[in-house]
Order: structure tokens, then C-alpha cells, then sequence
């Protein structure tokens, strides 16, 4: 029976496996992507910190006291230790290099693969303490050349070294230099402190207990790093963003499952006196059932299996092309090669076929309760009006949505938000037959309508369930376009308010690799036709040792009225006499549960315990997802000891011109040193703030526009075959004297009606599932609120254009039904 | 309704060809008059294209040569939408497997023709009530066919196939898929509307007890109708 099925009707099942392959496609290559990427991130880690079993890690910028380091020697399960300075410098042509500075003869029992291979013909002293050695990136990215002289600088100080050989171990896109830690030390001006110790661990000691004891003796200014927490570390800058991606690919694969339903649905409907007459034969219920549940597992093990060779296809070719960004800015600059595990490829098969057998699933409960007797009467589709539309279980699963979305987060991810959305979607689904008669009662018995639009709001109205069927996966993929579509123009529309906010000067400038001094800023502020310069200095904490660094900035901030330089949230308390105040972003505040009035304490200052502050507030911020914490100018030079500021705000005085000014700002600076400088009126940061954002969120319409063409599919899929069915009705109408464009004009308004049935489903839940992402998983992925604003205009073009290509499917499919015989139409039995 | 001229014929079939494609010739020279009031019914070997000549009658398909004239009108120069429009007006069907729609109710099932010739909602549905309570079926007329039996949805057919006042009725095997007993209830119901409505009636059938309820009964053979009063 299934061949006898797939033979006349090949297209269908086609479709039906088609829509799961892209889902699955789409799922598999997003994931294959991320992973790729993530795994090439991991290795890029894990070559900056050689291969240590613990590290002790710096929490601030100001690094921990050297006298650590014997201490952590003696500590019992640790067998060797090796100091380490990192230093974020760059070399005369701009190229950003991240110099490490080691004992090479404690990195060689710990790190080995941090110590560089000398050139073969070079010889010499191997404790060398100008020697530098570069990585493959490096060397190139400096165009610096063996045996031959680099110099390299980080904030005001510039060092010259001797490239000695290369680091044959760092990987492809490592910008790496190691050096002497005690030269690195001293002419860089770090004498006395650390930025980590690598340590290798006994054989046979536990790794958990020696990083208790580890982290049992250390100041607040440092934290034990285990190779976990640097794993979930390096997962968790970019999780949030994989996950998201992830879980919207998903929605094309459900989308698919919607049109599995709705090709099984209309295949059983069609078979129903065939059914009835194998049960009249003495086929049992189940065995029915069996046989639609088998014929659904059929279409999805064949789809996700085409969907699998297909997404890792796709991936392949997307990281040939892109490499493994796909927009979110955590990995730009990589190009990995395809991590291609048989775990993952195992679960989205698994999904294709889980979600083929749960479109299956109902039309198989139907197929198995059709009474033999109505069946085998031959009244068509066996359509009752009368049977009111079931709206129980669609309430049911909506409620359970709502409650979903209160649900806090699970290890820092929506789980609960993502279940909400899914069962809002199954909800609305179901919802829609009770729609869809709610929408058409109203039109029904109106006077002086053309006979056949009547005709057509009488059979969408007595057939809702066939409604729902024909409609499900356009509801599904419309509410997921609405719902993302609110969701990115509410995030973009909070974003560019919030660039306006933070964005008040005339004139911005950034450097990169170095920093302005107390005297460049001095003459930043005396150039003719600047007002007022205000300038930001920022570096990074490590607060906790498996979470990314937060972001510490001095800028001017005004403790009586923050709100003049920061976008704040709320009110801002009044600071206490005798206490530094630090206003958190949201971000901040959600991961480190900070509350305005909160006393907190900082990896900053001098203090063993780590500095007091005081929340005086919080402010939005949508550049720094991991957290940041604003202290003003004073604050942040006094605790951090760095007077240097990698950012200036410039206003202009009256009459200035942006140009002159900008040009004498450009003067300033020596143009060897102008690599990493940015001078740029607001308009043009913003504009390209806008144009990252677009960016990122590209992957995401790509996604859309695929759930909606599956959706747009599975609609025309479910027209067609419905409107072949009904080929008796026409051909009776035709008997009777209405005319094929008749026919094909109420199939038109059926389609039209349809289609904005669909639209205004698809377009509530969305607009409800767009809180849903608002409002849960936004601030639980990301850990950022938004203001909801609904782009009413593009949605009333999609919405126009969905009803017009549901209008026109069931005109094509109309144009097909009507052009078979009348005659034959009326004595065609089964 | 139709006044009934017992002169001119209603429907009148002349030297009528028919063959199928790949050549077979269903019938050639084929002849019939039908006036106002006759009943009559055409009886033949399953294939021999009695449900053809209907559909030829009814502008359905086209004969290969002849002529059919229907209250004077030659339906062979007819286009597509003027054949519609004589079927909608002047022409009503009554199916073997009764083809209502399960969507409307029996009342606006009924009213279809009516509906369709704009006669206006309210009147339409007025007089499907009351051809309804003609068939048998009167205060039924909110149901829905699926909660009807296949006895009561021919009933329907027929109101539907009468509810217009046509000059002419072609039923195609209405009794075929009924039992024995219902079909001649039904045979009994038609032939009476039939009669009453003053149109004419060809009915195909391989029933001879359905054959015995018209005025005249013949069988359509590849040379033509033959049998008793044949034109």
C-alpha cells in the first residue's frame, strides 16, 4: 500500500521528505559550523597556554605579586610551576602580537609547546634575552624576518627584539611572540608582578584537590584556572549566540514536521475508504496505524539522512567561504576545518525522524478511528460541519507555554524559554481550525455576495480542521518570522537609541595597542576648535575563572547625575562619603547578580581583599554581552595605576569644523603609529554599529526565509492535493452550470482566505512569541532588555505576500483541477 | 413552470456520431425527440455510451457530427460558458453517487441553482425548503449531508436537480448505488416531481425495475435508440 501511495503521488512524499532534509540541513551545518569554529578557538586557547594542568590566573589588569610564585612551588601535588607575563603589544606596522614572556627553563617541564625552535643556522645562546620567537602569524603578519631585528610596544613603551626562530607548535592565525620573562618584565615596566603561573601537577595527585588548596592560599588579585573551567570559558563567550542559532534552525525542522502532518493528513483523508474497506476486511486499528506511522518514519529517515549529507555540504562550503563566523563576531578571522563527529550527526537524524513520526502521528490516530461504515459511504472528505472545532488541547498547550516562559534559566540558558515557544507553536497550530471558523462566522449568511465567493467562505468555514491542516506549517513559520522579525527590529530599535544615548560628542577616537598619555591627551584637548575632550580608559577582569572577562572603564561620570554620561536604567543611588562607586551594565548585573546599594568587591587596587565599591546603579550596554563595570576617570586611574585612555570623546567649540579638527587630531599622531587610530564622527560609528549588528542577525534571516519557503511549500503541497480532491465537487458545479473561472475564482478567494487566516494566526502567536524572546530568552542568553517594537510596515508587506502566494497556489492548483473532464470528475470512484 | 407543447419537441437529437479516442464508434445516426412531460428512459450494455449521450445533451462533450436542439437552441454552436449557463437555467442532474456538498446545508444545497442564478438568498432558500418538503425531507433543512442516509442525500439531489423549474431533467443512474427498496422509493419520488414539474426526463439506468418507472424505455445500441416510440 505505501508503494501503491508513493507511486501515484511521488511528488508529495518528495516534498515531505524534502522539507525535512532542509530542516535537517539547516540544523546539522549551523551546528557543524559552530563547532568547527569552536573547536579551532579551543586549539588557538590552548596554544596561547601551552598544555598546564592548573593555571593561576591575574583577575585584574594590574597582574599578582611575583612572591606568589615560590609559594605555589611548595604547594604539596604540585610538581613543576612556570611563570608567565602576557602583554598585549603590537609591532611598527600595527599588526596586534600577543607577547608572552617564560622561563624557558620551567616552561620546558610544564608548557612545552610555548618554547620556540631555534633557526637551524643561528646557534647561539639559548638564554639569549633579546631573542623573541614568533609564531607562523606572526612573522607574517609583522613582516618581521628571521635573525633580523622587531621592535614591539604596548602603551608607551617600545622594545626592541631579535626574531631567534618560530613557535612550530602555535596554530594557523595565532599571532604569537615568546620571549625572556625577565626582559619582558623589565622593559615593559613589570618587575614584581605575574599575569599567571602554568603549573604541572604530580602523577597520581587529584587535580580537584591541589586547585583547592591552590586557590586556598591566593589574594583576591588572582584565581585558579582548571582545564574545565578554561573549556567552559572559552563555551561560554559564544554559547549563547550557538545555541540561539541553533534552536532557529531547529524551528525550519519542526516547520518541516508541520508539512510532514500535513502531507500524512491529506494522504490519510484520501485513503479514508480505503482504509475502511481494509478494516471491513479485518485489518485491525493498529495495524493501520502502523502502516502511516511507518510511512511517516520512511519519509523522515530518508530526509534527515539527504538533510545530513547536505548540512555537512553546506558547512564545508560555508567555511570555505566565510570561515566559521556566521556573523555573531566570535570567531572572524578563522578558518576551521570541518569537525565532523558522528555524535552530533546521530541526534539530527534522530530529530528528523522524531519530527516526521510526530507529524505522522495524528493522521495515524485518524486513519485508525475513521468509523468503515461512514468511510466506505463515499461522501468525500466526510466533512461535519456541526462538529465544533476542539480548542482544549490548543489552550492546553498554550497555558503550559505561558507557564513555561516564567521558568529561570537553565546553566545560563533559556531552556524554558525555548520549550515556551515551542509549545505556543504546537498550541496555535491547533488553535487554528478554531480560528478559522471564529474569523469566517461573521461573514457567513451576509446578502449579495458573488455566488462563489459564498461557496468558498461556506467550505472554509464547515472545514476548518482541513483549514488547519492546509495551514499549519505557514502558521508555524509565519509566527517564528513575525516573532523574530519583532524580536530584531525591538533589538535594533533599543540598540540605536542606546548608540544615540552613549554617542553625544562631535568626534570620536580610539586607539588600538596603545594608549593616550596624560601629555597626548593634554594636546588632544588644547587643538584649536575642541571644546571639551573627555577621555575612557578600559581593561579587562576575570571575575570568575570559567566565565569571560568583564570589562572595567574609567570615563567621566558625574556620581550626582550619571545619567549625563552613561544610559542608565532606573535611578541611580545616592553614593555614600568615603566609598568608590562603580555603575554595572545589565549584563553584568544579571551574570553577577550586582544590585544597585550592593557593597562589591574588584580583582583592582592594592588592597589584599580586592577594592570595596559601591553599585550606584546600572546602565544598558549592548557592546560588552559578558558585563562591564563603569568607574569614573579618577577612580579607575588610582585603582588600575594606568593614567593611559584608549578612547576620547571630543566636543566641538561653537563654529568648529569637524573636518580641521579632525585633521589636526590625525596630525597629532605620527603616521607610523596611526595604524590602530580612529577618528570618527558619531553618524559613522553608528552607521557601522548598525551595519555589525545587520550583520550578525544575516544568518538568522537566511533561516527565516527558509522556514518560511517550507511553510510556503507545505501550503501549496496541502491546496494542491485538497483541491484535487475535490475534483467531483467541481465537476458536479460544473454539471450544474458554474463556469470553470467560477471555480477558479472561488479556489482563488478559498486560498486568499486561507492564507489570511494563516497571516493573522501566524502573526498573534508570533507577535506573543516575540515577547517570549523579549522578554525570557534574550535576557537569559544574552543578558540585555529591550524596548518591543513591531516593524508594522514589513509586516504588512510579508503578510500581503504570503496571502498572495497562498491566493496563487490555489489558482495554479485550481487551473489543474478544473482543467480535467467534468464528466469524468462526476463518475470517478474510488 | 414549463408549460408543456405537446407539438414542438423540447429536445430534439438528430443523425447524432459519437467515438471515442483511438477511433471506436460509441453510435452513429442517432435520433430522439423529447416533448414536455416525457419520461423516458435509455437502457444498453455497460460502454455503449449512454451516459455520453447525456453528457452530449447536457453540452458536456461534443459529438463528432448531428445535431441537438434543446427548446430550439442548437447546442453544438454553443461556446463553453454559454453551455454553462443553458445547464444552469434550463438543466437539472441527478447523479448516481448523489455529489452534494458536505459543507452546506440541505437547504442551501437545494438552493444552489438558484443561488447561482443570483435569485437572492432568502427567495432561494424559501423555495429550497419548500422543494425540500416536496422530497420528503421538509424541517430538515439546517442538517448537513454527512447525517444523512444515501436514500435522503438522492432525495436531496433531486430537490436540487428540480428546485430550478428546468425543461429538462438527465439522471444518471440514480438508483445505483441505493438498495432495492430505497431505489424504487426514489424511482417513485422522481417520476413524480418529474410530472409534476411538467419537464422532461431522460434517465439512464441498467435498472429495469428504474427502466419501468418511465414512459417509454429504450436501449442505445451503436446504430442508435431502438424500442418502443423511439423518435
Amino acid at each position: 500500500m505505501m508503494r501503491g501511495e508513493w507511486r501515484a503521488y511521488p511528488a508529495r512524499a518528495v516534498l515531505a521528505g524534502l522539507a525535512i532534509a532542509v530542516g535537517v540541513a539547516l540544523g546539522f551545518a549551523v551546528h557543524l559550523i559552530n563547532a568547527s569554529a569552536l573547536n579551532e578557538f579551543a586549539s588557538a586557547i590552548s596554544a596561547v597556554n601551552g598544555e598546564a594542568d592548573l593555571q593561576v590566573r591575574a583577575a585584574g589588569p594590574n597582574g599578582f605579586e611575583e612572591a606568589l610564585y615560590p609559594r605555589l612551588a611548595r604547594t604539596p601535588g604540585v610538581a613543576h610551576v612556570s611563570p608567565v607575563v602576557e602583554i598585549a603589544a603590537h609591532a611598527h606596522n600595527g599588526a596586534s602580537v600577543r607577547l608572552i614572556g617564560l622561563d624557558v627553563l620551567r616552561a620546558a617541564a610544564v608548557t612545552p609547546a610555548l618554547l620556540g625552535q631555534r633557526a637551524g643556522a643561528m646557534g647561539g645562546d639559548p638564554f639569549d634575552s633579546q631573542g623573541v620567537f614568533l609564531s607562523p602569524t606572526a612573522l607574517a603578519a609583522t613582516g618581521a624576518r628571521l635573525g633580523e631585528p622587531l621592535v614591539l610596544a604596548a602603551g608607551v613603551r617600545q622594545v626592541g627584539f631579535v626574531v631567534r626562530g618560530v613557535l612550530a607548535a602555535a596554530p594557523q592565525g595565532q599571532s604569537l611572540a615568546v620571549a625572556d620573562i625577565a626582559q619582558v618584565q623589565w622593559r615593559f615596566a613589570r618587575l614584581g608582578t605575574l599575569d599567571r603561573v602554568d603549573l604541572r601537577i604530580d602523577q597520581g595527585a587529584d587535580p580537584r584537590d591541589v586547585a583547592a588548596r591552590v586557590a586556598g592560599m591566593l589574594p583576591a588579585s588572582a584565581q585558579v584556572v582548571t582545564q574545565q573551567a578554561q573549556a567552559r570559558r572559552s563555551d561560554a563567550l559564544s554559547r549563547a549566540y550557538r545555541v540561539n542559532l541553533d534552536m532557529l534552525a531547529l524551528m525550519a525542522l519542526m516547520t518541516g514536521g508541520f508539512l510532514v502532518y500535513s502531507a500524512q493528513s491529506l494522504a490519510v483523508s484520501r485513503r479514508r475508504p480505503q482504509f475502511a474497506l481494509l478494516r471491513v476486511l479485518g485489518v485491525e486499528r493498529s495495524a493501520l496505524l502502523r502502516l502511516v506511522v511507518a510511512e511517516a518514519a520512511i519519509v523522515g529517515t530518508l530526509g534527515a539522512l539527504a538533510g545530513l549529507a547536505l548540512g555537512a555540504g553546506l558547512a564545508e562550503a560555508a567555511l570555505r567561504v566565510f570561515g566559521g563566523d556566521l556573523g555573531g563576531g566570535y570567531f572572524s578571522g578563522e578558518r576551521p576545518r570541518l569537525a565532523l563527529t558522528p555524535g552530533p550527526a546521530l541526534i539530527f537524524l534522530a530529530l528528523g525522524i522524531a519530527a516526521a513520526l510526530l507529524g505522522g502521528l495524528l493522521p495515524a490516530r485518524e486513519a485508525g478511528r475513521a468509523a468503515p461504515a461512514v468511510a466506505l459511504k463515499n461522501l468525500g472528505d466526510a466533512v461535519d460541519p456541526n462538529r465544533r472545532p476542539a480548542v482544549d488541547l490548543a489552550l492546553t498547550l498554550l497555558l503550559a507555554g505561558a507557564a513555561a516562559a516564567m521558568a529561570p534559566a537553565v546553566r545560563g540558558l533559556p531552556v524554558f524559554g525555548y520549550l515556551s515557544i515551542a509549545l505556543m507553536l504546537a498550541g496555535g497550530v491547533a488553535a487554528t481550525p478554531w480560528l478559522a471558523r471564529g474569523l469566517l462566522g461573521p461573514l457567513q449568511g451576509r446578502a449579495g455576495r458573488a455566488p462563489v465567493i459564498d461557496l468558498a467562505l461556506k467550505r472554509l468555514w464547515g472545514a476548518p480542521s482541513q483549514a488547519g491542516v492546509a495551514l499549519c506549517s505557514i502558521v508555524a513559520s509565519t509566527s517564528l518570522v513575525v516573532a523574530m522579525a519583532v524580536m530584531v527590529a525591538s533589538f535594533r530599535g533599543s540598540v540605536d537609541e542606546w548608540l544615540l544615548q552613549v554617542l553625544p560628542a562631535d568626534i570620536y577616537m580610539r586607539v588600538e595597542g596603545a594608549s593616550f598619555e596624560p601629555a597626548a591627551q593634554a594636546r588632544i584637548a588644547a587643538v584649536p576648535g575642541v571644546a571639551h575632550a573627555a577621555f575612557l580608559g578600559q581593561t579587562s577582569l576575570r571575575l570568575a575563572p570559567d566565565r569571560p572577562e568583564v570589562a572595567l572603564i574609567g570615563q567621566t561620570i558625574d556620581p550626582r547625575a550619571p545619567g549625563r554620561t552613561l544610559p542608565m536604567i532606573g535611578e541611580s543611588q545616592a553614593v555614600p562619603k568615603g566609598v568608590t562607586p562603580v555603575w554595572v551594565s545589565e549584563p553584568a548585573q544579571w551574570i553577577y547578580g550586582y544590585r544597585p546599594g550592593q557593597q562589591i568587591t574588584l580583582p583592582i587596587g592594592h588592597r589584599a581583599g580586592g577594592e570595596p565599591l559601591f553599585v550606584a546603579g546600572v546602565w544598558r550596554d549592548y557592546a560588552r554581552q559578558h558585563g562591564a563595570v563603569a568607574l569614573t576617570s579618577d577612580d579607575y586611574t588610582r585603582l588600575t595605576g594606568d593614567a593611559g585612555r584608549t578612547g576620547a570623546s571630543i566636543e566641538l567649540a561653537p563654529g568648529a569644523s569637524a573636518d580641521r579638527v579632525i585633521g589636526a587630531l590625525k596630525a597629532l599622531v605620527p603616521a607610523a603609529g596611526r595604524d590602530g587610530l580612529t577618528i570618527a564622527r558619531p553618524s559613522v560609528l553608528r552607521a557601522a554599529a548598525l551595519a555589525t549588528f545587520d550583520r550578525s542577525f544575516a544568518v538568522t534571516y537566511l533561516l527565516e526565509a527558509v522556514a518560511v519557503l517550507v511553510g510556503l511549500a507545505g501550503v501549496a503541497a496541502a491546496l494542491s492535493a485538497q483541491t484535487l480532491a475535490r475534483t467531483k465537487e467541481f465537476g458536479m458545479l460544473r454539471h450544474i452550470g458554474v463556469l470553470r473561472r467560477q471555480i477558479i475564482g472561488m479556489l482563488a478567494t478559498e486560498g486568499a482566505l486561507l492564507g489570511l487566516i494563516g497571516v493573522i494566526a501566524g502573526a498573534s502567536l508570533g507577535l506573543v512569541m516575540s515577547q517570549v524572546l523579549i522578554h525570557v530568552v534574550n535576557p537569559q542568553s544574552f543578558h540585555w532588555t529591550m524596548q518591543t517594537r513591531v516593524p508594522w510596515g514589513l509586516l504588512a508587506g510579508f503578510a500581503a505576500a504570503l496571502i498572495a502566494c497562498a491566493a496563487a497556489t490555489a489558482l495554479v492548483a485550481g487551473r489543474r483541477a478544473v482543467s480535467r473532464d467534468a464528466v469524468q470528475a462526476v463518475r470517478e470512484d474510488w | 413552470m414549463i408549460a408543456p407543447d405537446p407539438d414542438t419537441p423540447l429536445l430534439a437529437v438528430r443523425d447524432l456520431r459519437k467515438s471515442v479516442p483511438g477511433g471506436r464508434v460509441l453510435f452513429d445516426g442517432l435520433d430522439l425527440d423529447l416533448r414536455a412531460g416525457d419520461f423516458v428512459a435509455v437502457t444498453g450494455e455497460s460502454g455503449v455510451g449512454k451516459s455520453t449521450l447525456l453528457n452530449l445533451i447536457a453540452g458536456l462533450d461534443q459529438a463528432d457530427c448531428g445535431s441537438i436542439r434543446l427548446d430550439g437552441d442548437e447546442l453544438g454552436g454553443l461556446d463553453e460558458d454559454q453551455g454553462a449557463r443553458l445547464r444552469r437555467e434550463r438543466i437539472g442532474f441527478v447523479f448516481q453517487a448523489f455529489h452534494v456538498l458536505p459543507h452546506l446545508t440541505l437547504a442551501q444545497n437545494v438552493a444552489l441553482p438558484l443561488i447561482l442564478q443570483r435569485q437572492g438568498q432568502a427567495a432561494s432558500l424559501q423555495r429550497a425548503r419548500a422543494m425540500m418538503a416536496e422530497v420528503g425531507l421538509g424541517g430538515r433543512d439546517a442538517d448537513y449531508p454527512a447525517q444523512l442516509s444515501g436514500g435522503e442525500l438522492q432525495r436531496v439531489a433531486i430537490a436540487r436537480a428540480l428546485v430550478h423549474r428546468p425543461a429538462l431533467i438527465l439522471a444518471d443512474e440514480p438508483t445505483g448505488n441505493l438498495d432495492p427498496e430505497t431505489a424504487g422509493r426514489i424511482m417513485e419520488l422522481l417520476t413524480r416531481q418529474v410530472r409534476s414539474a411538467g419537464a422532461a426526463a431522460i434517465l439512464v439506468t441498467h435498472s429495469a425495475a428504474a427502466a419501468s418507472a418511465a414512459d417509454r424505455s429504450l436501449t442505445l445500441t451503436r446504430h442508435g435508440l431502438t424500442g418502443a416510440d423511439a423518435a
